[in-house]
């Protein structure tokens, strides 16, 4: 045992932040702003509005050319007015430079807006036939509906319940898994780690049709025997997984180790360092990692269809029949030749669009903070929390401080001396 | 006032008998314990991966063996009932769209990347990062439906263009189509690889461009900024700095989005027509994929064709994880010393 060090009185309390003794840096304010001139800042616009004019001119109004050409004959036409315009002023590396600007941006825009036509087509198609659906859509089952039914009959409660209870589970089998193996790949290290970690990241990519196969012959022809939900979760689960495990590990990584140090400095061991270190650190990442995993397999169809089954009927039992679900129920509508079925499958596809968009916009909102970087109203509960704790502390210290007088009187009862 | 650094006089390496401590490091239990149970769910979700192949293996035997491993990979046609089917024409047909959806998917996702670093900046640049997660987290089915009842109607135009001006290219010959016909036969465009590809395409390019911005946003600041310094243009500064340093991200990203490609099932079963034969004419009706055959024949299964399928599900197994196994490790190589703590 050593003794038991106490601090010089003489220091306590003294404690002082290093940089407060330094001068605040000074910056020079700056004296001169540049910007491009008026003739370069003008050119892109003026390309555009040009290139617009032309491609209208040609099409529209001259007719030489199809409606589909517009677009792209516009396109070329502004990337040469802009070339142009920049070689009336600028060299040839400065050209190269702006053509190259203008072919990536672009490129950013054509893929912003092909989510934004995806999207966009769903909810308009979906929104089309809002007028003929009732809100009964989301209350009744395909039980009673007939091929030639008309749209206000029939629903997908049977697939919202199949959709729940399916992700559901595949939830409470991937959440602790995962974390825990995210939580094995980034505390625990070694060999057998990076090992478990490149399988997963190769896992990522698994064929979802590959994932229902598996799922197909082990769980249901082994065991079950039959299409039911439970096997569909397993199979979400199969692909959630490594999903789930790739994003928590990638949120993991980005905790700064020295808050880790800090917590093993002060004597506690991996796992109080995990729970109270590293979990609350990432909270707000973690919490991103499972809804977003979330929202990859609540869109899952391929492995659904081959373990779930297909049925009209609303079941609430995973683990007995048939369960379908809102992907595989958006496609058995799709595949139908009737337009009211097809109509049904536009309006199950936007419902499940809406909840994949729901689930992505509140993983941004929490996940919208850096590992470590608190935001006000964290920060506020924490300051609370250590004005609750100070006074704690303060008791505590009191308190030790009078044992330790009182034990130094009984040990040196002549000293006194501090040691 | 000089100061100088000088090395301490270390004994010559060998001249001492220092000999390094043994550290015996001790977990407390409940340490133990963590330490326990994360290895265990880490060899658990091991053990699921190897499941998958030996479950598709041990089903898939069956079938390989009834016709020959050989005959298994060159028969075109998909029979299980008479003992005549082979994945010549589905894995054809799995290659030809994703090379196709990787010819639309490259540009457009190089591109982007580099917008998303070096051009958007401020909230830009967060929005786009969201937007391409969000893209990856679309549901195929959404993107098979606007294929089926968007893309289909709007591609063939095109596609009737490439085969009238461009036919004498074999690739984009069209069987049956008439030039001269005013009124072109519509229903030869519809289903064809092409049509497929470009749906894929869309699926593929939100993991190449996110694989692409992480590694070009690291490229190093003082490197950017010195080719800057030396008078370079932006785009000059990209060419030189940013894309060889990205090499690594842009290989392993596009062998990524292939490894989706070839395992994409609702959006091509939703748009191809299924057809057995190897089919090299993009623009026409017709095509194949693995994954599609699976989704389409599971339903009439006995157990020999189950196992056919399976054996075809294998082959698209050991071919997707070929191609992760090589991207991974190329994005590994590309990214080491970068893992290191700042």
């Amino acid at each position: 045992m050593m003794t038991t060090a106490t601090p010089d009185p003489e220091y306590i309390g003294s404690t002082v932040i290093p940089t407060a003794h330094l001068t605040p840096r000074t910056h020079e304010p700056e004296r001169v702003r540049f910007s491009a001139p008026m003739h370069e800042r003008l050119a892109l616009p003026g390309a555009i509005i040009a290139a617009i004019a032309f491609g209208l001119l040609v099409g529209p109004v001259l007719g030489l050319i199809g409606g589909g050409w517009v677009p792209i004959t516009s396109f070329l036409w502004m990337l040469v007015t802009y070339a142009v315009l920049t070689g009336l002023t600028e060299d040839f590396q400065a050209v190269k430079d702006r053509f190259s600007g203008v072919m990536i941006s672009s490129a950013g825009f054509v893929v912003v807006g092909i989510l934004a036509l995806v999207i966009g087509f769903v909810l308009f198609q979906a929104a089309k036939i809002l007028g003929s659906i009732r809100f009964s859509f989301l209350t009744t089952d395909m039980g009673l509906t007939g091929p030639l039914s008309p749209l206000t009959q029939g629903g997908v409660k049977h697939a919202i319940v199949g959709t729940l209870e399916q992700i559901g589970i595949a939830l409470a089998i991937s959440i602790p898994l995962g974390i825990s193996t995210a939580l094995f790949l980034n505390e625990i290290g070694g060999k057998y780690a990076r090992l478990v970690r490149t399988v997963v990241e190769a896992m990522t990519a698994l064929p979802s049709v590959v994932a229902g196969l598996f799922i197909y012959a082990s769980v249901i022809l082994l065991f079950t025997k039959q299409f039911n939900g439970f096997a569909a979760a397993l199979a979400i689960t199969v692909l959630m997984l490594p999903i789930m495990i790739r994003s928590a590990d990638v949120v993991l990584r980005l905790v700064p180790g020295n808050l880790r140090e800090a917590g093993l400095a002060l004597g506690a061991g991996q796992w109080s360092t995990v729970r109270r270190v590293v979990l609350p650190t990432v909270r707000s990442g973690l919490t991103t990692a499972i809804i977003l995993g979330t929202a990859h397999g609540i869109g899952e169809t391929a492995p659904v269809l081959l373990t779930s089954g297909v049925t009209n009927n609303l079941n609430f039992n995973p683990f007995n029949g048939p369960q379908i679900s809102l992907p595989l129920a958006a496609l058995e509508f799709i595949k139908s030749p009737q337009p009211d079925m097809r109509t049904r499958g536009y309006a199950t596809a936007a419902l499940l669009l809406l909840l994949v968009l729901i689930l992505f916009v509140i993983a941004r909102a929490i996940g919208g903070q850096q590992a470590g970087v608190l935001s006000d109203r964290q920060l506020r509960g924490r300051a609370d929390k250590s004005v609750r704790d100070l006074s704690r502390i303060e008791n505590n210290h009191a308190y030790i401080k009078a044992q330790l007088e009182e034990r130094r009187r009984f040990h040196n009862p002549t000293e006194g001396a501090p040691r | 006032m000089t100061t100088a650094t000088y090395l301490p006089d270390y004994p010559v390496n060998g001249l001492d008998d220092a000999q390094p401590r043994e550290i015996t490091v001790s977990h407390a239990p409940v340490d133990q314990a963590f330490r326990q149970i994360t290895r265990l769910s880490g060899s658990f979700v091991l053990l699921i991966m190897l499941l998958v192949g030996t479950f598709l293996t041990i089903k898939a035997v069956r079938a390989i063996k009834s016709v020959g491993l050989w005959d298994f990979i060159t028969t075109q046609a998909w029979s299980p009932e008479t003992n005549h089917f082979g994945i010549a024409a589905l894995l054809f047909g799995t290659v030809t769209v994703a090379l196709i959806a990787l010819v639309v998917a490259l540009p457009l996702s190089l591109g982007g990347a580099l917008f998303i670093t070096e051009i958007s900046s401020g909230w830009a640049k967060s929005i786009l990062t969201g937007a391409i997660d969000l893209m990856a987290a679309v549901p195929s089915v959404v993107y098979g439906l606007f294929g089926l009842v968007f893309l289909q109607k709007h591609m063939v135009p095109f596609a009737y263009w490439l085969s009238t001006y461009f036919g004498w290219i074999p690739l984009f010959k069209v069987d049956g189509a008439d030039p001269k016909n005013p009124l072109p036969n519509d229903a030869l465009y519809t289903s064809s690889s092409l049509i497929g590809g470009v749906i894929v395409s869309m699926m593929i390019i939100p993991i190449m461009t996110s694989m692409m911005r992480e590694s070009f946003s690291r490229a190093p600041a003082g490197e950017r900024e010195g080719a800057y310094a030396l008078g370079a243009t932006r785009w000059g500064m990209i060419r030189s700095v940013v894309l060889p340093f990205g090499r690594g991200g842009i290989i392993g990203g596009t062998m990524l989005g292939l490894g989706r490609a070839l395992g994409e099932t609702i959006a091509v079963y939703l748009i191809l027509s299924p057809i057995f034969d190897i089919n090299l004419h993009v623009l026409q009706n017709g095509g194949n994929t693995v994954a599609m055959t699976i989704a389409l024949r599971y339903g009439e299964a006995n157990d020999f064709t189950m196992s056919a399928l399976m054996a075809a599900g294998l082959a698209l197994f050991l071919m997707t994880m070929a191609i992760n196994f090589t991207a991974s490790a190329i994005i590994a190589r590309s990214r080491s010393g970068a893992d290191s703590e700042a």
